[in-house]
């Protein structure tokens, strides 16, 4: 097990690193300086390239840039308000963004798991299709089309919800993201529980403990849910990146001052610093919870730890 | 055999005496009548391709997606001619006008006319009849700009596919011969490789071509390009998979026996046994494409103007959605059945190719 989950964490270091160099080798890349005001002349822009450490040589500017992302401390935004540290920036936002984002996983989690309890039990029949039906239409259509459609009827036509956020009501007006956002990982979540429950409640197991004269509430419960839970642990981590980026777009829908309208605004602003310390974010976000997913997933099942150790 | 003549007939039976023994007509019966023969109708072995045909034939939802893409790929395809407009020929004066089309105006529904919330009350405007274009129709409205939504709905569908077809194929291609490689050879190579994939993995996706459509000035090939980086990843852990599983096999053993070179095993005896599970994946990572494709042209880093993707369409409409809401519903309809039937098709495929597979 300790080998396991070393070799996992080694990977997610590397990985980790990997991404800062990209990120570095990009910020290179990148069109034009952050400094393009005409007025400014050769020494001006030269104290300016001093002042934020762009005259040193590279390997020494990647050093120090790894030093820095991994303290936390991603420099200055060049644009969108100038001077202040992006630190500071994602502080303010990141609460609402975790807020919206954590109502969505609650939300599509448990409703997810109903409908595809409900399904598998009523296997075969209306509800059975209703729920095929939902997850099929909500796994392929992207969140923001939903946003769309909940803004103009809810918002818009109806008036029942704020259209756009508004910090005094953060509660009414993250309900419609929220459930835009939501409803990804709601079929996703309702499709994959169906089909293991399908498999469990059709095992020998289940036999027996009907047989044992276990019925109703905790059989489903006990024995059924429990056994198929596991495997949705691991379609969790994919989801839970998929709705960071599905909530780029709404959030901008919504104008909610998060951080994924903050990558937005950056990137059409061109402010790359902002937009290179938010990918970092993202990808250290990503790569941590696939890290504890996988860790996870070979504690409660012995059999795929045992088979990623023999890959090699 | 044996039983049915009656003379003690055994192969190396003591009392035929193979020199004296003169056979009869009546020793041998004919075994190729119908009666006699069996045929197992049950489990006979029939073509696969035929099979595959079926059992996606089978499936309605499968068969209405095909259907549904294959209009809307003639309508990408043809859409655009069919009117006089021009997917970038802009009239200022004819801009916001709500659909109309002939015939169907006589039922009371795209007449042109379009309610508008003002302060004073709810009115209704008809811009042709304002103007005085009574022989004007623009079937699906026209943009803030006076263009024909119809026309750039169908041009933008063209360039979304064209984009998610190219990316698709081309993360066929190199995710295959990948994944094929590393199982192939396994051991040190396939660690490797598997290490380098599995880190490229870990990076969110989205971050990347974000990044490097920053980089890169926006267009056709880049988005493409972009695609191209992300998403073989899925593609080659399903072939390395299919590889491992394929390689300890007998015909591979016979192929290498027969002196088969590594090139002509991976391509030309394993990947004609994967084939539908490749083109499952295919199916799937065109939806995801056309979706990537859809947020970059949101977020602004998508196909330059005046060309227009369903993504750029979609974010221009955005704007005016409440005051025009005609605008957006065309290219977003389109979007989501285009994801919702590639889905479906690649759905219906995989259970047509793979019966036994978990049901999802």
């Amino acid at each position: 097990m300790r080998k396991y989950i070393l070799k996992r964490v080694l990977i997610s270091v590397f990985t980790l690193l990997a991404i800062t160099l990209v990120l570095f080798i990009l910020l290179q890349l990148m069109p034009g300086s952050p400094f393009n005001d005409e007025k400014l002349s050769a020494t001006q822009k030269a104290a300016l390239n001093a002042k934020y450490g762009l005259d040193q040589p590279l390997t020494v500017q990647f050093l120090k840039y790894v030093y820095n992302m991994f303290r936390g401390s991603f420099g200055v935004s060049y644009n969108i308000s100038k001077n202040t540290p992006i630190s500071q920036l994602i502080q303010s936002r990141l609460p609402i963004s975790i807020a919206v984002g954590g109502m969505a996983v609650t939300l599509g989690a448990i409703f997810g798991l109903i409908l595809g309890i409900v399904a598998a039990l009523k296997h075969n029949t209306f509800w059975d299709t209703l729920c095929t039906i939902i997850s099929v239409i909500g796994v392929s259509v992207p969140s923001y089309v939903f946003a769309l459609g909940l803004s103009y009827t809810f918002g818009f036509k109806l008036s029942w919800l704020p259209m756009l956020y508004s910090a005094g009501q953060p509660f009414t007006s993250s309900v419609m993201p929220s459930v835009a956002l939501s409803l990804f990982t709601l079929a996703s979540v309702a499709r994959f529980t169906r089909t293991e429950m399908l498999e469990v409640l059709g095992s020998d197991y289940m036999l027996l403990a009907e047989s044992k004269g276990i019925y109703g509430g905790p059989l489903i419960v006990r024995h059924a849910l429990r056994n198929s839970l596991i495997p949705i642990v691991t379609v969790l981590a994919p989801l839970i990146v998929d709705l960071m980026t599905g909530s780029l777009v709404v959030e901008k829908i919504f104008s909610i001052p998060g951080v994924g309208s903050l990558l937005v605004t950056a990137i059409q602003s061109n402010d790359y610093n902002v937009v290179i310390a938010l990918s970092f974010i993202y990808s250290a976000m990503y790569v941590g919870i696939m890290l504890v997913v996988d860790i996870l997933y070979g504690i409660i099942d012995p059999r795929i730890r045992l088979a990623k150790e023999g890959d090699n | 055999m044996a039983k049915k003549n009656n003379k003690p007939v055994t192969a190396s039976g003591p009392e035929i005496n193979s020199a004296a023994y003169e056979f009869l007509p009546d020793d041998f019966t004919l075994r190729g009548n119908s009666e006699a023969t069996r045929i197992d109708n049950n489990f006979a072995s029939q073509n696969y391709w035929l099979e595959v045909r079926q059992r996606f034939f089978g499936n309605k939802g499968a068969v209405v997606s095909l259907i549904l893409v294959i209009i809307i790929c003639a309508l990408a395809a043809f859409g655009p001619l069919m009117t006089d407009y021009s997917y970038k020929e802009q009239k200022l004066t004819e801009k916001n006008f709500a659909p109309r089309i002939p015939l169907i105006e006589n039922l009371g529904i795209f007449d042109g006319d379009e309610s508008l919330k003002t302060t004073t009350g709810t009115k209704i405007i008809n811009g042709y009849e304002d103007k005085n274009l009574t022989d004007v129709y623009y079937w699906f409205g026209s943009d803030t700009l006076g263009r024909d939504i119809w026309t750039r709905v169908w041009e933008g569908t063209r360039i979304s596919l064209g984009i998610a077809l190219c990316a698709a194929i081309i993360d066929m291609i190199i995710g295959m011969s990948y994944g094929l490689i590393s199982g192939y050879f396994g051991g040190r190579v396939d660690s490797i490789m598997s290490r380098i994939a599995e880190v490229i993995n870990g990076i969110p996706r989205l971050v990347i071509v974000t990044l490097l459509m920053l980089v890169l000035p926006h267009g056709f090939v880049t988005i493409v390009f972009a695609l191209m980086i992300t998403e073989w990843i899925g593609m080659s852990r399903i072939a390395r998979a299919e590889m491992l599983k394929l390689k300890e096999q007998e015909f591979v053993l016979a192929s290498r026996t027969l002196g088969a070179k590594h090139f002509f095993i991976i391509f030309k005896e394993v990947l004609p046994n994967i084939i539908g599970q490749i083109i499952t994946q295919l199916m799937f990572s065109i939806p995801t494409a056309i979706f990537t494709e859809a947020f970059l042209s949101f977020v602004g880093l998508g196909i330059p103007v005046p060309m227009c993707s369903l993504g750029s369409l979609i974010s221009d409409a955005f704007n005016s959605f409440t005051t025009h809401p005609y605008q957006i519903v065309p290219p977003i309809l389109v979007l989501a059945l285009l994801m919702l039937c590639f889905n479906m098709l690649a759905d219906g495929l995989r259970e047509a190719f793979d019966p036994k597979l978990k049901e999802m």
